[in-house]
């Protein structure tokens, strides 16, 4: 493994940067694919490296999806960067049918996703990649938590042998990991301990669930907090195990709540017949308002205070 | 490379087992295939899968073989019944054909041998093509790439994206075949959405540019051999929707169809006319 510490208290989207050249100097195999964004996806130092190896289609993000199947039916590994909601909507269909639909290993990693390119609105707010790629065959999808999460991240993809949507925030996220973890495929982890409530994240959220805990803990109620970078396979274990110990269950998430993290917690809640206070915190099933990334958060609950108000109004 | 008369017969014996197994393929088939778009197809396949395109049978994965993308899926029993005249697999595997879990079916199947990428959503494979060709290129490898679409599938926008960056690249190692029947699914590609002038398209594009006519065996082969002059090549092969079913030719509803015995007999006894006249030559 790498030396981690460079990873810590970095934006995902530049740990990404840092991980990546570090995977791609110990495998030949590895490609970079974008289209315009180099820079914004942190190909820059990769770029100067290997100029053969990297691949900048401009802004026809079809065409370079689809000539990432390509690359990978010659054996390369494209690491496929752009904006979150050019790859999971403008090229889905490439995405879908060339390289899911074969299991090639392409790894999509999207930076500035959810709503944390926030003036930007809703033409640049990814909010139903998550939905979307959960129910993309194949796939497997992860939402690492802050830097060193993603660090953690690519290495549990390294050899997975299929394709992965890997999702990043353009911001930096408030930390989780100060020390090195493993992510394994398939499998949540634990990162505060709490018998009153359990909060379920992935990405930044996450972050933002452990300091909505530190001020719920100050009321005398102790929050579970969960990463749940991997949103698919999804730790099912961990979402009965909460229940069964008959914790309310929030799910947080910068995702419309149709289709995402919470849904897919209330899809095995359903399944396997447990009854707990439940509740999706996300976006609301409506289009994104434009503005600062931190007011956004405000408005749509999802900082730390509108996540511990939710997490109360929940238990009572 | 010679263009002997021996070859050109042979190659046009191969395009008439082609269409005669594809019309037979019509009729066997209750409810039908992609009938015209196939027919269309019946020299550009030969031609590429028995002169052009280095391919092995024995290995269809060999990895110094050309690459072959059916971008226009929907032509799959055209490609599925060359590769069979080639030798991938018997004929027999297509007795098989569109039933539940058979890899032989309507559009391309990678698992099939000699498939190199599944495709039938229009638009996808030229992409694709251009990713292969990306490593080819710059990995100085000694295969080339082909890419068959149709002009009704250029109607797609990421063709034209593909268009645009297979020259950005420099993509010499790269050919595409236009299947040019100017009709789709439901009309002319006139009427549905203007295509013309694609050769002053595929130029300005950044493409060296051959117009032919894609059922003339000397045609399609001077076109695949002639020099693309550093550039990836565009071949438009101007060709008949339903080619030897003189009932269907030129007609939108020869894209879907199912010959009875009474059209099958008439479609092979024209077959058989077009044979004795290359014959008594």
């Amino acid at each position: 493994m790498d030396d981690y510490t460079g990873y810590l208290k970095k934006s995902s989207r530049d740990a990404y940067g840092m991980a990546f050249y570090e995977q791609a100097k110990r495998d030949e195999r590895i490609v970079a694919v974008t289209a315009d964004v180099p820079d914004s996806v942190r190909f820059t130092k990769f770029r100067e490296s290997w100029p053969e190896r990297f691949f900048n289609f401009g802004i026809a993000e079809q065409n370079m999806m689809g000539a990432a199947a390509g690359l990978a039916r010659e054996g390369k590994i494209p690491f496929v960067s752009v904006y979150a909601i050019f790859a999971a909507l403008r090229a889905l269909e490439q995405l879908r049918t060339d390289i899911a639909y074969p299991n090639l290993p392409v790894r999509i990693c999207t930076t500035h996703s959810g709503i944390s390119l926030g003036q930007a609105g809703p033409s640049h707010h990814s909010t139903e990649d998550i939905s979307i790629m959960r129910s993309i065959s194949n796939m497997v999808v992860i939402a690492p938590a802050d830097g060193l999460a993603t660090a953690m991240a690519m290495h549990a993809i390294k050899d997975y042998d299929g394709p992965v949507y890997m999702r990043l925030s353009r911001a930096v996220e408030p930390t989780v990991y100060s020390s090195i973890g493993t992510y394994q495929l398939g499998k949540a982890n634990l990162v505060r301990a709490g018998k009153d409530i359990a909060l379920m994240a992935y990405g930044a959220s996450v972050g933002n669930a452990l300091i909505a805990a530190e001020a719920l803990a100050k009321d005398g109620i102790e929050a579970q907090v969960v990463d749940m970078a991997f949103i698919k396979p999804i730790d099912r274990a961990v979402i009965i195990e909460a229940a069964n110990l008959t914790r309310p269950i929030l799910t947080i998430e910068e995702q419309n709540i149709i289709g995402g993290l919470g849904s897919a917690v209330a899809e095995v809640l359903a399944e396997e017949n447990i009854a707990t206070k439940f509740k999706r915190l996300g976006i609301p099933d409506q289009y994104t308002l434009a503005g600062p990334y931190e007011d956004l958060q405000r408005y749509y609950k999802l900082d730390p205070e509108g996540i511990a108000d939710e997490a109360r109004k929940l238990i009572e | 490379m010679m263009q002997n008369s021996d070859l050109i017969d042979q190659l046009k014996a191969r395009a008439f087992e082609y269409r005669e197994t594809i019309i037979r393929l019509s009729n066997q088939q209750p409810f039908g295939i992609h009938l015209g778009g196939s027919l269309s197809l019946a020299e550009i396949l030969t031609v590429l899968y028995f002169n052009i395109a280095s391919v092995d049978p024995e290995h269809p994965g060999w990895a110094d073989r050309d690459r072959i993308i059916l971008s226009k899926g929907h032509g799959n029993i055209g490609l599925l019944v060359t590769l069979a005249q080639r030798g991938f697999f018997p004929l027999s595997v297509l007795e098989k054909f569109n039933q539940v879990g058979s890899m032989y079916s309507m559009h391309t199947d990678v698992k099939v041998a000699g498939i190199e990428h599944s495709t039938g959503s229009l638009g996808h494979g030229l992409s694709v093509a251009i990713g292969m060709a990306l490593v080819g290129k710059r990995e100085k490898k000694p295969w080339k790439v082909y890419c068959i679409l149709g002009d009704g599938e250029s109607m797609e926008g990421s063709v034209w994206e593909g268009l645009m960056s297979a020259s950005h690249f420099g993509l010499s190692n790269l050919t595409a075949i236009i299947d040019r029947n100017r009709l789709s699914q439901e009309g002319t590609t006139q009427e549905t959405m203007e295509l013309d002038p694609l050769s002053a398209k595929g130029e300005a594009f950044g493409w060296t540019v051959l117009e032919i006519d894609g059922h003339r065996i000397e045609e399609v082969l001077q076109a695949f051999q002639a020099d693309s002059h550093g550039k990836p090549k565009l071949i438009i092969a101007n060709t008949i929707k339903g080619r030897g079913v003189p009932a269907l030719e030129n007609q939108p509803a020869s894209h879907f169809s199912h010959l009875d015995d009474q059209q099958l007999k008439i479609a092979l006894d024209v077959i058989q006319n077009e044979k004795n006249d290359l014959k008594s030559r």
